[in-house]
């Protein structure tokens, strides 16, 4: 005999309706396509533009956005709406694997703390509260300056910038939730620590922890585009979002698109993908929880 | 007469939540307002206050007069000068009602200060006043306290004392002594009752607690999902209560010189908002003496005596004197 | 009141001392190495040697920590190795600059915010709350870097209005704090209008309606001061957040500060400057939140006397 927990868990809920009710709210349709887009753009780059992203033709720099080149060419006369839709293989992939990273990590590691509790959680809350009084960026910027610049230095830094958000928001879910009945009555039954967290607790907080994990996505891009801007993300050749913009910010006078069309890009999605995190936390009905954390 | 409700309705949404509800309290006066939760008396209260607006609540019948002036339509400007001037409310609740980042003192003395136009010294001098005559030991000194340092029968009084403050005629009190220890509900309700005599103003008491109503009311209104049961003197709903329910209400008291297993409940439950029959006796279902007339057609009330009843089959009348005897 | 501001305060020490372990070991597991910037080419080993012994970078970890923290309570950063200069005159000279920005940014974010929260609270579920909250949360999504980039574009390259860049005059700052205040003013209008609507259902503002009060006074006068504790206490714990803001803006906008100075030296792999400018805003985080606790205290007479 099992005790299983409430089947108004928000796992299930979000499963069943809450991804496919978002999509059908106006603001969430339109959001959820935009991505869909983004990403179908970046994984069929190569069939959609006839350029080279690394192709260079300088007699053809700092042309204006024309028909050829509807988001015209930079300073090497690249093709600047080639290079987006590569950048955004780098920069989305870099983001959201950053991101399962942390969310993972953060959900074991705030999920313990707050069942177990004493000293344990105390010191995992003293580190989490001292990293989350940080802000992002910095933590980013040190971590990148000890793994040096590029993707690997990226990944780390954005998932170490998010893991107290996480370890937070996971942790106060599984401090509300360990004395509901329903986990008391599973110790009752002789379910072990391991059982009760995995099969009870985090099933249950799933829910707004992942939401939390998409907004946050959305704020990863970002700084992954800054730590890009200062020269600090992926090097180049490869294209990405934001060293598009470091290498376009001296060009602002020349060629204004150069930057203008990434960052355009980085703010669209981010949009999208925060309008769709709200419309997904309105439908699941959890969003003063998760905004305010 | 100072406050006359006559067939007073009340929806929130669509839901009708009070159903031509009539009362009145003079100068002097105690009215009790009883029943059990949910038939409406903090409901009928804001009504009174205008505060209903404030939950989505729209007055669709009746009226309410006040000192000859009509209220139900009485736009919220207006009624905001009246509130907290010649008609006090007393929130249910003294350990949330004060507000915890203010003191005792500037609490009590925003009343006069709004509403008599007094100075920042006149008004505290005023405040010590009330306090004082609360009985409010070192008064000056609890005006400077915050809510959290002082009892919750402190805080009761303190709530008071803001009804006082600018001389209402006419206070409201929505169960001001639930929230409280036993000793000290005694005290509280002894200070109401005194301020009826000395300052002859109207009280209207709201309560589900029988005891305090034969302790201090002279009135008595007995509300029932929404509606009125029976209304009347004190004296008379005690000794000959008409409607079975007020009869099984009075059978909840317990008393000293009760036999053992003699204390009776009411069987069921009041019937939720949504579930409220239209054309029936809405006690009928957990009353006795219902026949087929009581689910079918809407008892209107009467005169018995000295009170009006909206029952059927009353107690004590020729039909059968016999049943339910308390 | 004074005695807690001062408990409070000695427990900021291990804090700090924590923090600042914490900097430094990092700071050396920073690769590349600060003597090689400075060694001409061409140099031997022994110049490297003498150098890496006027650096004091022969030591063990524990007594270049030491040495170096001790110096730091003094007021002494040491020297900057690649720029040349005690690195306390580097901060010195940058810090104003921050503090300028992050000041105003601060102020521009917190009244601007505050009342928006305070009008969407007010006004809940209308089509003003929506449209305030969608904006500000509109606002505060897009890239810090780039808004700046798109507001240099439009003011300063099309309009002629501002400074493109630089420190000189006061017109330069507008940029830079509208750039920053926009996400500032997200986060404390979300806060606050939180707050307001928690406060605005409690049983307290129900009493003062029957009062008769002003529902506007009740809201500024009485809603407000609930709704501003949480309110306050975020922003403290966020003040790091503003800095970090204003370490990207400095870049963007190419104006002295701790920003661009942490960036250029984390470039040149200056450690003494790195090292300090990251304590210092390290400091700064400390010092908001312990900002925060006491203005709670000050606003929150429940608090005081828990404290007693």
């Amino acid at each position: 005999m099992t005790v299983t927990a409430p089947v108004s868990g928000l796992l299930p809920a979000l499963r069943r309706s809450a991804p496919v009710q978002a999509l059908a709210s106006w603001k969430g349709g339109v959001a959820g396509t935009f991505l869909i887009l983004v990403v179908l753009g970046a994984l069929f780059a190569p069939w959609l533009t006839p350029y080279g992203f690394d192709v260079q033709n300088l007699p053809g720099a700092f042309q204006a956005p024309n028909l050829s080149h509807p988001m015209g060419t930079d300073e090497f006369g690249r093709d600047v709406l080639t290079r987006i839709l590569y950048g955004a293989r780098t920069s989305l992939s870099v983001s959201a694997v950053a991101i399962a990273i942390s969310l993972f990590c953060g959900m074991v590691l705030g999920a313990s703390a707050g069942y177990f509790g004493g000293r344990f959680d105390r010191a995992v809350m003293v580190v989490v509260d001292l990293t989350w009084a940080f802000p992002e960026i910095l933590v980013a910027l040190m971590l990148v300056a000890i793994i040096g610049p590029g993707t690997t230095g990226t990944l780390v830094a954005i998932c170490v910038a998010y893991l107290a958000q996480f370890t937070r928001l996971t942790r106060a879910q599984v401090m509300a939730l360990k004395s509901e009945t329903f986990v008391e009555a599973a110790r009752g039954m002789g379910a072990s620590n391991a059982a009760i967290l995995f099969r009870h607790l985090l099933p249950n907080c799933l829910g707004p922890v992942l939401v939390a994990g998409m907004l946050a996505t959305g704020d990863a891009i970002i700084l992954e585009a800054t730590l890009g801007f200062f020269g600090l993300g992926a090097q180049p050749p490869t294209p990405s979002w934001g060293g598009m913009m470091s290498s376009g910010s001296g060009l602002l006078f020349k060629g204004p698109w150069i930057i203008m069309f990434p960052g355009l890009c980085i703010a669209l999605t981010v949009v999208a993908i925060n309008m769709f995190g709200d419309a997904l936390l309105h439908k699941l009905d959890v969003r003063e929880r998760v905004r305010t954390a | 007469m100072l406050m006359e409700v006559k067939e007073l309705s009340l929806s929130i949404g669509k839901v009708a939540l009070l159903d031509r509800v009539s009362f009145s309290v003079d100068r002097g006066q105690v009215l009790g307002l009883v029943g059990e939760s949910g038939s409406g008396k903090s409901l009928t209260a804001l009504a009174l206050t205008g505060l209903v607006r404030r939950i989505g609540g729209r007055i669709t019948g009746g009226s309410i007069a006040f000192d000859g002036q009509e209220l139900s339509d009485l736009p919220e400007p207006a009624y905001r000068k009246l509130r907290g001037k010649r008609i006090a409310f007393i929130t249910q609740n003294p350990m949330s009602a004060l507000d915890a980042l203010k003191t005792i003192g500037d609490q009590v003395d925003q009343v006069s200060r709004l509403h008599l136009g007094l100075s920042r010294k006149a008004a505290r001098a005023h405040t010590v006043d009330i306090l004082t005559r609360l009985r409010i030991p070192e008064a000056a000194t609890v005006a400077r306290a915050y809510p959290h340092q002082l009892s919750g029968g402190m805080k009761q009084r303190v709530v008071i004392a803001m009804a006082l403050a600018a001389d209402a005629d006419l206070i409201i009190a929505d169960e001001p002594t639930t929230a409280l220890d036993v000793t000290v509900q005694a005290q509280i309700v002894m200070i109401l009752s005194e301020l009826v005599r000395k300052r002859n103003i109207g009280l209207i008491l709201i309560t589900h607690d029988m005891g305090v109503v034969a302790q201090i009311c002279d009135k008595v209104c007995v509300l029932y999902a929404g509606r009125v049961a029976e209304s009347g003197p004190v004296g008379q709903l005690f000794d000959t209560p008409r409607h079975p329910y007020s009869a099984a209400l009075i059978g909840c008291i317990p008393r000293e010189c009760m036999a053992p297993g003699a204390l009776k409940g009411i069987p069921g439950t009041v019937p939720s908002a949504l579930n409220y029959g239209a054309e029936c006796c809405r006690f009928a279902s957990r009353c006795a003496r219902a026949d087929a007339l009581c689910h079918t057609t809407r008892p209107l009330p009467h005169s018995q005596g000295a009170a009006l009843v909206a029952c059927h089959h009353p107690q004590g009348t020729a039909a059968q004197p016999e049943a339910l005897d308390v | 009141m004074l005695g807690f501001a001062i408990r409070r305060i000695l427990m900021l020490v291990p804090v700090f001392l924590a923090v600042s372990v914490i900097i430094f070991l990092m700071i050396h597991m920073l690769p590349g190495d600060p003597i090689d910037n400075l060694l001409r080419i061409g140099a031997g080993p022994d110049q490297r040697a003498a150098l890496t012994e006027k650096y004091g970078l022969d030591r063990p970890l524990y007594e270049q920590y030491l040495y170096w923290i001790g110096n730091v309570v003094q007021g002494d950063f040491g020297n900057a190795i690649v720029q040349r200069r005690p690195v306390a005159s580097l901060i010195g000279q940058a810090l104003p600059y921050s503090l300028t920005l992050g000041g105003l940014a601060l102020l521009v974010s917190t009244v601007l915010g505050i009342t928006v929260g305070i009008i969407a609270a007010s006004f809940k579920g209308s089509w003003l709350d929506q449209g305030l909250m969608g904006g500000v949360l509109f606002g505060s999504m897009l890239p810090n870097f780039w808004i700046g980039l798109l507001l240099i574009l439009v003011f300063s390259v099309s309009l002629g209005w501002t400074p493109v860049s630089g420190a000189r005059g006061w017109e330069s700052l507008i940029l830079p704090v509208v750039t920053i205040g926009l996400g500032g003013t997200a986060l404390v209008a979300r806060v606050t209008r939180v707050a307001m609507i928690d406060a605005q259902g409690r049983d307290f503002v129900m009493l003062l309606h029957a009062k008769g009060v002003h529902p506007v006074v009740i809201q500024l006068r009485h809603v407000l001061r609930h709704a501003l504790i949480p309110v306050v206490t975020i922003l403290a714990l966020r003040i790091g957040w503003i800095l970090g803001g204003a370490v990207t803006v400095e870049v963007v906008f190419a104006r002295p500060g701790l920003g661009s100075l942490l960036i250029k030296s984390l470039n040149q792999h200056d450690y003494p400057v790195v090292q300090a400018s990251l304590l210092i805003l390290a400091m700064a985080v400390l010092l908001g939140t312990l900002l925060g606790d006491l203005l709670q205290a000050a606003m929150d007479p429940r608090i005081r006397d828990n404290l007693k």
